[in-house]
């Protein structure tokens, strides 16, 4: 692998047939490959986030990142399109299935991919991968520290519901990645998770990383922690290779 | 976490943002992860004017100390005005 790449903003068919825009890098020098959906963090579609999807593309997979907020403020910065959607009330459940089903119709549409589409979210984008995973059929799912699958905090419960209701119809294998000094999702919070999937007889993987935590994969805020970021790209890497190869 | 709490207000008066000055109509407070500031979490400030677009905003985003201490300095400062101009 040479890590060749092309990266470009795109339009795609997302949920009720909207075209969104997305962000879509894919290898040059692979003749087949996987798909990964990238879900964003709520703070938007913003440079790290694009950064990452290049990173899955170094790495020989064709990533696309869908503009959660687009509709709300298309062609806005990724921070004012942020604070458009908070004041609507943020990203609806339905919304990103529909929105991410759509991306992954557009992987798998690409010449040289092999069907095989995973997910991967961070911070409320890790609920929403989980979600996604419970209600499209995917190959793998990673959850990289997303709060409110299993709980949510009473102040919030008027915002959105737990997913892990939705556990029983987990379409693939789930990678979880998470910091031990977080409160949002907790160790004991995910542990409960494990539980609930062991119970559904669901293959995961949970990596809980001590010293880190929430959003230690973020490169440009203090929450990033290297150990953890690097040892969690591994465990993604390996992840994806079982799961997402030709 | 990405906490989504928000809470919003109508709003009167002006913000200068990017492209100029422009009125207001809504503020949004929320505490969530900030876009630039170096910290975990931030108390965020948004006043806004939706009808213009979503880049008619003037973004603010402070540690918790400094957002309490604001809430005090604007209490402060409008009792501290005359009677009559508030």
């Amino acid at each position: 692998m040479n890590e060749a790449l092309t990266a470009q903003t795109i339009t795609i068919t997302g949920d009720g047939g909207d075209e969104i825009e997305a962000y879509l890098a894919r290898p040059l020098d692979a003749d087949s490959f996987g798909g990964v959906v990238v879900i964003h963090h709520m703070p938007g579609y913003d440079t790290a986030s694009k950064e990452i999807a290049r990173k899955f593309a170094a790495h020989g997979y064709a990533a696309l990142m869908p503009n959660l907020h687009y509709r709300e403020a298309p062609g806005a910065s990724p921070d004012d399109a942020a604070a458009a959607s908070r004041a609507k009330g943020g990203v609806p459940d339905d919304r990103l299935v529909g929105d991410v089903s759509g991306a992954a119709d557009y992987l798998r549409s690409l010449p040289g991919c092999n069907g095989k589409i995973g997910v991967i979210g961070y911070c409320s984008g890790g609920r929403q991968a989980f979600l996604a995973a419970c209600s499209l059929t995917l190959d793998a799912a990673v959850d990289c520290y997303g709060g409110a699958v299993v709980h949510v905090p009473e102040s919030m419960s008027g915002f959105f519901k737990p997913v892990v209701r939705f556990a029983e119809q987990l379409s693939c294998p789930l990678l979880g990645l998470f910091g031990a000094d977080d409160s949002f999702p907790t160790p004991a919070e995910t542990a409960e998770l494990s539980g609930v999937l062991d119970s559904f007889g669901k293959p995961h993987e949970f990596h809980t990383y001590d010293g880190a935590g929430h959003a230690f994969f973020r490169v440009d805020g203090p929450s990033y922690r290297v150990e953890a970021a690097v040892d969690g790209w591994e465990k993604v890497w390996a992840f994806f290779g079982t799961h997402l190869a030709s | 976490m990405c906490t989504y709490l928000t809470e919003s207000i109508p709003a009167g008066g002006s913000g200068k943002g990017a492209a100029g000055w422009f009125r207001l109509s809504e503020v949004s407070v929320y505490f969530d992860h900030p876009a630039h500031a170096l910290a975990d979490h931030t108390l965020n400030i948004d006043f806004r004017n939706a009808e213009l677009g979503p880049s008619a905003r003037v973004a603010v985003e402070l540690t918790a100390d400094t957002a309490r201490a604001l809430a005090r300095a604007i209490m402060a400062t409008l009792a501290a005005a005359p009677a009559g101009l508030t």
